[in-house]
């Protein structure tokens, strides 16, 4: 392939104002998904679950793959195959050391078991890949709103919990010792991570949700401290990463992913970089007299 | 105790009440028989090697741990988790340096993060927050990360989310641990204020006297499954600690510090944590 097919490949605006209504839906859950993700993220970072969310994408593909195979909602297949992979994590994973081992244990079975029923599959091999590279144009009305409403729950949830969780997560053993139910929490924003997942994978796919779910958050959170700058710049982040990446992926022939994991990478590289600068701008510690 | 008719009026109930109490993991009795009555401005001490029972007694009163026997009371009610009117400190942790929370959300955290949803009305919040980080000199720090402070200037934000609770005790784990004999200072003083000016009782759980041994009302020496309650000068005695620990120990002092000598297993007691049973 030479530069130019592969840059039309890439990059094609041929017919865009055509192609653009047909991806409406796409867009909107795109944005309801940054939405999510950037929100969720924060408190992912802060709790240091990185490897959990990456673990738990892995069921809810092989979730949703079974539920290809017997022709039962995918969407369905997906949140089901998270939300229990994030129900075990959160009973059986207290201590980090434990839940990343079980982690490590789960997400390889998971992943198998995704393959396998992938490959008893006989439907359109675009179904079979977008599970685990994402896709954009398969998003009706019913699956919007699904995703819309499973959104809303979520962030209504996060909402309530808010401020006992940012203390949980900080903080735990002060948090318990005041009375906060810190195993409760622990538990409830696994399952609450595990739907958020499931929604982001019908859009970015298994293998990139880190993608929607640390990346934005962790770029936002090279550049403030402030807690609300920091949820709204990860939102922000999330919001034009998948957006955007919606939108050049349109003409082009190549899977939504790529477009959004690069974008999404060059935000965390630009704050990285303005982080550094920070940090090196400012005396690291601010001394206090006796 | 000069301390139990302390101002206020409240100087007689005393704070934390445990009778016969008892608490042992398994066949191992870390203490039991302990009646304890510890009074408002009162500064105690809680002392003892590793895996004597020390954190096990603070978690008991935070209501995290059961008694194994015996009954006990704080503030005259019955102990459970979250119990309004005690502040905790807890041990020195440092936190991840991308942790986004500034110095002041993290105060403000210990003022009402036990509450549900968002937090709403922010002046009233703010004021609150302002007049804790300058009770513990804090203000010129409040916006910075809590990721980039040292472990002092950290240590100085958990006596003011402690302080928040309006406590009537003060329960302390270790909190001057891994802190630089200037912070060590800082927050000791900081406690003892709190103790000996606003009349709350403080239990100072600690395996190193001499940072707070101008403070100290009583100690409390939990060794070997044996404990014993006074006084420094009675408890750290040569003749009382080989009791303890069943084997001969003595007890030096200098310049108004107290010196250890011959714990089991060790040369001495004094600056050497690593070195302790």
């Amino acid at each position: 392939m030479d530069f130019q097919s592969f840059m039309e490949a890439v990059f094609n605006f041929e017919n865009y104002s055509e192609l653009l209504p047909l991806v409406r839906n796409s867009i909107w859950a795109g944005a309801v998904l940054g939405l999510l993700g950037g929100l969720i993220g924060t408190f992912v970072m802060m709790r240091d679950l990185a490897f959990a969310v990456h673990g738990i994408a892995e069921l809810s593909f092989a979730g949703a793959a079974f539920a290809l195979l017997v022709g039962a909602n995918v969407v369905l297949g997906s949140l089901v195959g998270s939300v229990l992979a994030a129900l075990v994590l959160g009973v059986m994973g207290i201590r980090a050391r434990d839940r990343n081992s079980i982690i490590g244990v789960v997400m390889p079975f998971g992943l198998g078991l995704g393959i396998l029923f992938l490959a008893l599959y006989e439907g359109r091999a675009a179904n079979k890949f977008g599970l685990l590279t994402g896709q954009i144009v398969s998003v009706d009305n019913v699956q919007l709103n699904l995703l819309a409403g499973c959104a809303v729950v979520v962030m209504a949830a996060l909402a309530l919990i808010w401020r006992p969780l940012t203390f949980a997560s900080a903080d735990p053993d002060l948090a318990e010792a005041r009375g906060v139910p810190v195993r409760g929490l622990s538990i409830l924003f696994m399952v609450l991570l595990g739907v958020s997942v499931a929604l982001s994978i019908q859009v970015v796919g298994a293998l990139l949700v880190l993608a929607l779910l640390i990346t934005p958050a962790a770029a936002a959170l090279k550049v403030t401290s402030t807690p609300l700058l920091a949820v709204l710049l990860s939102i922000a982040f999330a919001c034009v990463s998948v957006v955007g990446g919606i939108l050049l992926a349109l003409g082009g022939r190549i899977p939504i992913s790529p477009y959004v994991t690069t974008i999404s990478f060059a935000i965390y590289l630009g704050c990285r970089i303005l982080g550094n600068r920070r940090s090196s701008a400012r005396p690291a510690r601010v001394r206090t007299a006796a | 105790m000069s301390a139990a008719t302390g101002p206020g009026g409240l100087g007689r109930a005393p704070v934390v009440s445990l009778r016969n109490a008892g608490l042992s993991f398994g066949e191992r009795v870390l203490w039991e028989g302990l009646d304890l009555d510890i009074h408002p401005g009162e500064f105690f001490a809680v002392l003892g090697p590793n895996g004597s029972g020390k954190t096990s007694f603070l978690k008991v009163l935070l209501g995290l741990q059961d008694l194994g026997s015996g009954t006990a009371t704080i503030n005259g009610g019955p102990l459970q988790r979250g119990n309004r009117g005690i502040g905790y400190i807890p041990q020195q942790r440092p936190f991840a340096a991308d942790t986004p929370l500034r110095a002041r959300d993290l105060v403000g955290l210990g003022v009402d993060g036990h509450r549900w949803g968002v937090r709403l009305r922010g002046r009233g919040h703010r004021d609150t927050v302002d007049a804790l980080l300058a009770e513990v000199g804090s203000s010129s720090y409040a916006d910075a990360p809590v990721g980039r402070l040292s472990g002092g200037e950290q240590q100085r934000l958990r006596v003011a989310q402690a302080l928040a609770a309006e406590p009537r005790v003060l329960l302390c784990d270790e909190p001057l641990l891994s802190l630089d004999l200037h912070h060590q200072q800082a927050v000791s003083g900081l406690i003892n204020r709190q103790c000996h000016e606003k009349n709350s009782a403080v239990v100072f759980v600690t395996h190193e006297i001499n940072p707070i041994i101008d403070y100290v009302d009583r100690v409390l020496y939990l060794a070997g499954g044996r404990f014993r309650v006074g006084a420094p000068e009675e408890v750290m005695t040569s003749e009382v600690l080989s009791e303890l620990y069943g084997s001969p120990v003595e007890v030096l002092h200098h310049e108004g510090r107290i010196i250890v000598v011959g714990l089991p297993g060790t040369a001495a007691h004094h600056h050497h944590p690593a070195g302790e049973v």
